[in-house]
């Protein structure tokens, strides 16, 4: 009949007010501030450096300075300056270490090259996004102490990647350590009469 | 407000009455009808005011929920304030003038349009006692100060020398007066049964329960439901409300006659649209649903403005209701529905409501022929004409590439 397609829209639309009151499922909205929504794993935005402990992130960050993700940068938004010293790193090796390291987030456009390149599991993708400043270029521009997060914080980000990588580290350093007792199993053991070269330190 | 109270009547129904009566006692006799006037229209620019202020949040708070979604909530508590805060904002925004406009014409229009929408609340009674002007001719002076806005639309739309806008109100001309034609002939009946065109009278005339349950409210008639529809749906579009907003329509004409308006200008053009819409609801209580009279005679005691109030509202929520769910109409099918449907109905309304008056003594069996006569001249109309009106354009059946 008549005008009865007008009042099914009314019902609908009754039934879409009564309902966002009794059942959570409809009523969608997260209020934001106070309420969050988990992001997606995969969600990414801008770059941060993996350091061993939250305690002195400075001292063991991953980040070798080898400027690779400096030179595949698409905007070229980071800049690194190379340590004159060298520093131990996490399997006790000295390695050299960024002195400066800055990434512009107003030239960066989150394509993860630099995650892709990095031979040190060091740089990995952040998913913090509330990063509006009252300053328009150096409040952009974040540097070393502000890029730094521990590797429990790249963990609870992305807990599969961050397990893909902490597998690979851990064999890599079990690696290390079987080579370096082997090693100085081999020297501790008397030397065989044919005199061969001594073993290569450990790598 | 002008009829004294009864001092048999209860206490809350003679307050309002009494607090005008202690202000006045201050003053020397000459000024006190002064006063008394400056009283009444300074509490319904109050009322009115607060109610537009409100309406606007509960609107947003509706049409959220509908939407599955919170609406307004963080200005004040529950959002309460949002209303002051978007009046503040309005305010200090800047009043924009085109170069190319009417400036006097320009800044008059919001001013005639507010005014004609107030002037329609002089004669609505809200209460026993409280109607501010009782007119003998009150319902031919609300559709005059109604019909008046249009004027105003039209001068915002011309004096704004913007193409969209002079389109805009064209169309709301177009609308307006279509839609006028409904709206008059369906208060008719009211008129014809009450005897009366003081809207006091046609209140009186709704007085007292069939059975001690079931009021004499007129929309309890054939011909009473019938005009209520007509008259909502005329009024629907009388006040720009969705689905006939057509003069507004943004994705058509940008903001319709309202493009070139900003700041508290177009703060106007709203209040005088929810003022409308308020009115008009108002008229709709007063005409069909008994006006401030409690719907069961137990219910008396609670005073006849929070009646007339709670009528009020309901009507409104219906409003917002329709606005959520309907989509806009196109402006041939607009004036379609006026011409083609409304007004016809409209008029067979006016030969049903002849016909229920000159049968007003059968009795006995005789009441339910009347009844069934009278609904069937209600329903066999509306049917005849849908289908004819309709015929041909539906139901679509659509093709996906």
């Amino acid at each position: 009949m008549l005008g009865t397609g007008l009042l099914q829209g009314l019902a609908v639309t009754a039934r879409n007010l009564l309902g966002s009151f009794h059942d959570p499922k409809r009523f969608v909205t997260t209020q934001y501030p106070e309420e969050r929504t988990k992001l997606p794993e995969a969600y990414r935005n801008f770059p941060f450096l993996v350091s061993e402990n939250a305690v002195d992130p400075m001292g063991t960050l991953r980040c070798v300075a080898c400027q690779i993700c400096e030179k595949e940068c698409p905007p070229q938004c980071i800049y690194i300056e190379k340590s004159k010293d060298k520093k131990a790193d996490a399997n006790g090796k000295p390695q050299l270490y960024p002195a400066v390291f800055d990434i512009d987030l107003a030239v960066c456009m989150s394509c993860q090259i630099c995650v892709e390149v990095c031979p040190f599991d060091a740089i990995k993708m952040d998913q913090v996004f509330e990063l509006a400043t009252a300053e328009r270029f150096n409040g952009l521009v974040l540097n070393r102490e502000a890029l730094a997060k521990p590797n429990s914080y790249f963990q609870e980000i992305h807990p599969t990647e961050a397990a893909e990588v902490d597998g690979r580290l851990a064999a890599d350093r079990k690696a290390a350590e079987d080579k370096a007792r082997a090693a100085a199993a081999a020297k501790a053991a008397p030397k065989p009469p044919s005199a061969l070269p001594p073993p290569p330190p450990a790598a | 407000m002008n009829a004294g109270p009864a001092a048999s009547d209860p206490i809350l129904e003679r307050l309002p009455g009494l607090l005008r009566d202690w202000l006045l006692q201050w003053l020397p006799e000459p000024v006190r009808w002064l006063a008394n006037s400056l009283i009444v229209i300074g509490c319904i620019l109050a009322v009115a005011g607060l109610l537009f202020a409100f309406l606007t949040l509960a609107e947003r708070k509706i049409l959220g929920r509908i939407q599955n979604r919170p609406g307004p909530n963080r200005t004040g508590w529950f959002g309460l304030l949002q209303p002051f805060a978007d009046g503040i904002k309005m305010l200090t925004k800047e009043d924009i003038v085109p170069r190319a406009a009417d400036p006097v014409l320009h800044l008059l229009a919001p001013v005639a349009l507010i005014a004609f929408s107030v002037l329609t609340f002089a004669v609505i009674p809200y209460g026993r006692h409280l109607v501010p002007v009782e007119l003998d001719g009150a319902v031919l002076y609300f559709f005059a100060a109604g019909a008046a806005t249009e004027l105003a639309v039209f001068m915002a739309g011309w004096s704004s020398h913007n193409k969209f806008a002079l389109l805009a109100a064209m169309r709301a001309l177009a609308q307006l007066i279509s839609y006028e034609l409904p709206l008059l002939l369906s208060f008719v009946p009211v008129v014809l049964a009450t005897g009366t065109l003081s809207t006091t009278g046609i209140v009186a005339a709704q007085a007292g329960w069939r059975w001690h349950f079931l009021p004499h409210w007129l929309v309890f008639t054939p011909w009473g439901a019938a005009g209520f529809v007509i008259f909502m749906v005329s009024a629907l579009a009388e006040s720009n409300r969705s689905p006939f907003d057509l003069p507004e329509a943004e994705s058509e004409l940008i903001a319709g006659h309202l493009t070139e308006y900003s700041g508290f200008k177009y703060a106007l053009f709203f209040m005088a649209e929810y003022f409308g819409m308020c009115a008009l609801s108002g008229m709709a209580v007063t005409l069909f649903l008994g006006g401030w009279q409690a719907p069961l005679p137990f219910l008396e005691v609670i005073p006849s403005y929070a009646w007339f109030a709670a009528k009020i509202l309901l009507l409104l929520l219906g409003f917002i209701w329709i606005r959520a769910t309907l989509p806009r109409l196109r402006i041939d099918q607009l004036t379609r529905l006026a011409w083609k449907f409304l007004v016809p109905l409209a008029l067979v309304n006016l030969g049903t409501t002849a016909f229920w008056l000159l049968t007003a003594p059968w009795a006995g069996p005789l009441q339910v022929v009347r009844w069934a006569v009278a609904l069937a001249l209600v329903a066999g109309p509306f049917l005849a004409l849908g289908r004819g009106l309709s015929a041909g354009l539906g139901p679509r059946t659509y093709r996906y590439a």
